[in-house]
């Protein structure tokens, strides 16, 4: 019986580092959109609270996990040995005591999660950056809304895929859900749905809801880049909806600013120019037009991606953020049949021969 | 009975069936012991529907950039996992257990009303089916089993019709089924069985059935609303015509929140019957374990904004719901609590019932503490509608409600076939479940802490997540190994040759054990007084008043003086066998289809329930002899 039980607890301990081993692993972690390393002060804030929090609940399952095992072990029947247990029927004063325990846990776990409820729900400071964020099916857009981001076109700065932000700076998010009434270049209707607007290591989620603006005020002290993605289910290519945040430092974002509120020089190079021509014009044949839902500067509609500035370099991915900017062959696969690269994207396949492809990667490449 | 009967010769057109054996007897059955063994299977067909479901979402996450099923697959797929699960598996098989234990738990020989009973099986059934049929008909739905709107009001498939139609009919079963059991609880009980002396399964039961009653029409209401703004071009969750799409979320939590109490207090009543009979113990607090499941009940419909704190409800309504979610926190704890209370000091026998019982607290547990997480509500805006969540309701609805329905399909399977599952095959099995439901849920924690987001059918490798999704899905594949050996189990133990019969296994406690396994149609042959709670076990020991040890009681001590209630044999009156429960059911589906082709089968469905309800009206409620 002795060696047996050796065996047993040799197994758990094994078990047990086993598990640890994985759990510490999973610390260290390649993870890119990892809310447990948080690097705006928003996620930070997030991260500890549930820290704490956690390891009260690491607290409570050793000790009810415990309880449970030792109990089992304890007061298990052994073969040959019959017993009729004492017949307790309850102890009142314990029952109340594991009523009130529990509920004196809660009730100090819940004063620091009320308090940093209202801190994040705080109005922005008065030179906080001003972003227009838009969810559309399934691609981000985003506006700069300040009075000082105008470009000289008279439209406020206006991206996709990547949202650049100044560090060290307040940013103020505005959720928009876009899409009502606009049609995509099928003369289907690109919905209003609900989407989320999360990047985990800068900040929690926020839904984008239609008919409601909703709100989101951090910071981020790092430069860098910053992953993340549409949290709520909206649609067929929920999955594909994703962003990265830009971080500038203060000199370079003035500079990012100015070279946005200016039209790129445009292309210099026969190709882009062809691919220049085919973008502003309609294609031939009645195929339709890039610029019915596509904007360069002030030319073109709003109901897909804006590309006056698609070459820059802070504009690192596309359509949804799946594919990245340098990447030629993924650029021309996706203008070759948007759907075969994306179910269901919105955009059509124009039937565009391999030279206009050619021409038109040019131009695009030509926009910095 | 006589004054209720009406010759039948006039109606030809469905002859009574007096067949209360055989194939057919099946279609036409009010037995609520038949009816909650079709509950059962058919609940367990759809389980492993729903199996395969999830099989497929694991095999197609096990790497980065899966290929096994493309977007709009994977949607359908994790939509149609989802609904089966919840509406299909676990509150039908739940409905099994109480159909079939709560008449005898309380000693009655049947629910209020039999054929209610047996329409509230079929239109679950055919509902089941409706939705099962989606597939074939150009799409299952593909907007999530919470189906916000107005991603489920505008898109394009047929999908989220027959969502809404689907769970419409499947609603209608659970409501009468509700109102059905409530009653057979509120009057059906023995002689002497006071409320505080029904087992605690009963009490969880009528719990639940209040639950559906109550919770059950805030969903009809918002399933309409999505069903007009689908087919008719309503807008009440259309934001460019006024509506609010946040209606929906609102509507669909207050019921969806109550569902999950639907789901998990059935296993909560199975735990609290089988920890005392194998700890040979009562259970401790018996008034504190009831009280909370009350506490429970009524609490869950105060916390259903908590699935929308990143909705942007505000500052107020966050803090409110915050502290709500975290006070429901206590009365389940003190039902853990008191479980181990119920173990401390026992003499505890690991047949494998227990060992799901107590499976199924240690992993609910678990669920549990991250559902406190979730109250914090900050950190909740990081963690919600990632794979911490998926990680969470799979502990609270597998850990809890599935290993507590293995726990009671081993307990009471000696009392509905006569015979006991095999022993070794449940011990192995349990361990094989307990095994792979930790490594196919525990990684999801990481997961989504990690920042993998729920209902996405795909990944890239950048990501970093490919390994705790490699083991999830070995462990999903485990759990399914372990499925199959329970099936296993089960048609081996139904072919064995039938041996000696076990009337009472596991030296139990309750009323169910009174009468023989499988009980006779009309249950008891003399309705049992009950004089405590625990009746069956108190008229097999008697408490020692000196020391407070149990003896076994006197042969033929107990109760030779009460009188006997409910006649002998020759005078139950048990209801007859009827189609009427069927035909009127099939009416259901019928107009479900009508609304998604034509109006002329909306008539057609109309008239079939029409007939049918005539039938039923008409029939004698007890068989002519």
């Amino acid at each position: 019986m002795g060696a047996r039980l050796t065996v047993r607890k040799q197994a758990l301990w094994t078990l047990g580092l086993v598990a640890l081993a994985l759990l510490l692993s999973a610390c260290s972690s390649e993870a890119t959109q990892d809310t447990l390393q948080p690097v705006g002060e928003v996620a930070k804030q997030q991260k500890a609270l549930f820290v704490p929090v956690f390891w009260v609940a690491v607290g409570v399952f050793v000790i009810v996990q415990g309880g449970i095992l030792y109990i089992a072990i304890r007061y298990r029947h052994r073969k040959g040995r019959e017993r009729m247990p004492r017949q307790t029927h309850g102890n009142t004063r314990l029952e109340i005591g594991w009523t009130i325990a529990p509920a004196v846990v809660l009730a100090v776990v819940m004063v620091p999660t009320v308090s940093l409820i209202w801190e994040l729900a705080r109005p922005p400071a008065a030179d906080a950056l001003n972003i227009t964020v838009e969810g559309y099916q399934w691609w981000w857009g985003f506006s700069y809304t300040d009075d000082d981001m105008v470009t000289d076109w008279d439209r406020p700065i206006t991206i996709a895929d990547t949202m650049v932000v100044p560090t060290g700076r307040e940013v103020y998010l505005s959720l928009e859900s876009v899409g009502g009434g606009a049609q995509d270049a099928n003369g289907d209707p690109d919905f209003q749905v609900i989407h989320s607007f999360w990047v985990p290591e800068l900040f929690g989620k926020q839904d984008v809801v239609p008919s409601q603006t909703n709100h989101i005020l951090f910071s981020v002290d790092e430069p860098g880049t910053y992953e993340g993605q549409c949290a709520e289910f909206c649609g067929l290519q929920h999955a594909l909806m994703k962003l990265e945040v830009v971080a500038l430092e203060p000199d370079d974002w003035d500079a990012w600013v100015a070279n946005q509120q200016t039209l790129p020089p445009g292309p210099t190079d026969p190709l882009a120019k062809q691919g220049e021509e085919l973008f502003l014009n309609p294609l031939s044949d009645g195929r339709g037009a890039c610029t019915a839902c596509h904007a360069v500067g002030d030319a073109g509609g709003a109901a897909a991606p804006n590309l006056t500035h698609f070459a820059d370099p802070t504009h690192t991915c596309f359509a949804g953020c799946n594919w990245a900017t340098e990447d030629r062959e993924a650029l021309a696969a996706w203008l070759e049949d948007p759907g075969a690269q994306k179910l269901g994207a919105k955009m059509p396949d124009y039937g565009l021969s391999p030279d206009e492809i050619d021409a038109l990667v040019a131009y695009l490449y030509s926009l910095t | 009975m006589a004054s209720l009967s009406v010759p039948a010769s006039g109606r030809g057109l469905l002859r009574r069936p007096t067949a209360n054996t055989g194939f057919w007897s099946w279609f036409t059955t009010v037995d609520h012991k038949k009816i909650g063994i079709l509950y059962g299977m058919s609940a367990f067909v759809f389980f492993i529907i729903g199996g395969l479901e999830a099989l497929l979402i694991r095999a197609q996450l096990y790497q980065p950039d899966g290929t096994l099923l493309n977007a709009d697959q994977y949607n359908q797929i994790f939509t149609m996992h989802g609904i089966t699960m919840i509406f299909l598996f676990v509150m039908p098989m739940s409905a099994a257990f109480f159909n079939y234990m709560i008449p005898l738990q309380i000693g009655a020989r049947d629910v209020a009303f039999p054929r209610l009973n047996a329409y509230s099986f079929w239109v679950f059934l055919l509902g089941g089916l409706f939705l099962y049929s989606s597939p074939f008909l150009g799409g299952a739905p593909n907007g999530g089993w919470f189906g916000y709107a107005p991603n489920s009001t505008t898109d394009p498939s047929i999908g989220m019709t027959f969502y809404a139609i689907g769970l419409l009919i499947t609603g209608i079963a659970s409501t009468v089924g509700a109102v059905n059991l409530a009653v057979t609880v509120v009057n059906m009980r023995a002689p002497g069985m006071t409320l505080f002396r029904m087992p605690p399964f009963v009490w969880m039961g009528l719990v639940v059935q209040f639950l559906l009653v109550f919770s059950l029409p805030i969903i009809t209401i918002a399933l309409f609303q999505l069903l007009f703004d689908r087919r008719w071009d309503t807008a009440f969750f259309d934001p460019t015509r006024g509506g609010e799409p946040i209606l929906w979320q609102h509507l669909f939590w207050l019921f969806g929140h109550p569902e999950v109490y639907i789901l998990i207090l059935p296993a909560f009543g199975i735990i609290s019957e089988i920890l005392p009979v194998f700890s040979r113990k009562p259970l401790f607090g018996y008034q504190f374990v009831v009280f909370s499941g009350i506490a429970i009940g009524f609490i869950g419909f105060g916390v259903w904004a908590h699935h929308m704190f990143a909705a942007g409800l505000g500052p107020v309504a966050n803090t409110a719901f915050g502290i709500t979610t975290a006070i429901i926190a206590i009365p389940t704890g003190i039902k853990i609590f008191n479980w181990m209370g119920t173990m401390y000091g026992g003499d505890i026998r690991f047949a494998s019932p227990m060992l799901y019982a107590v499976g199924a607290v240690a992993m609910f547990v678990i669920g549990g503490l991250s559902g406190v997480t979730h109250a914090i509500v900050p950190s909740d805006y990081q963690q919600t509608d990632t794979y911490y969540i998926v990680a969470h309701f799979h502990y609270v609805i597998f850990g809890g409600a599935v290993f507590g329905i293995f726990a009671g399909l081993f307990y009471w399977w000696p009392k509905v076939f006569g015979r006991k599952l095999g022993e070794a095959s449940g011990k192995v099995q349990f361990w094989l479940l307990l095994v792979g439901f930790n490594l196919a849920f525990g990684p999801m924690h990481i997961l989504g802490l990690q920042g993998m987001i729920r209902r996405e059918y795909t990944y890239p490798e950048t990501l970093g997540l490919t390994f705790w999704n490699q083991m999830s899905t070995v462990g999903a594949f485990l759990i399914a190994l372990s499925v199959l050996m329970f099936m296993v189990n089960a048609v081996r133990t139904q072919l064995k040759a039938r041996g000696e019969t076990i009337e009472d296994p596991w030296d139990a406690r309750t009323l169910e054990w009174l009468t023989s396994s499988p009980p006779p149609a009309h249950n008891f042959d003399e309705i049992p007084t009950v004089h405590a709670l625990d009746e069956f076990w108190h008229r097999k020991y008697v408490e020692d008043e000196r020391t407070g040890r149990l003896v076994p009681a006197q042969a033929g001590a107990s109760d030779e003086s009460e009188p006997p209630h409910g006649g002998g044999h020759g005078s139950i009156h048990l209801p007859g066998p009827s189609y009427w429960p069927l035909v009127s059911g099939l009416g259901l589906p019928i107009m479900g289809y009508g609304v998604l082709y034509s109006w002329w089968l909306i008539g057609l469905g109309a008239v079939v329930v029409l007939v049918g309800f005539y039938g039923w009206a008409l029939e004698p409620s007890v068989a002519e002899e």
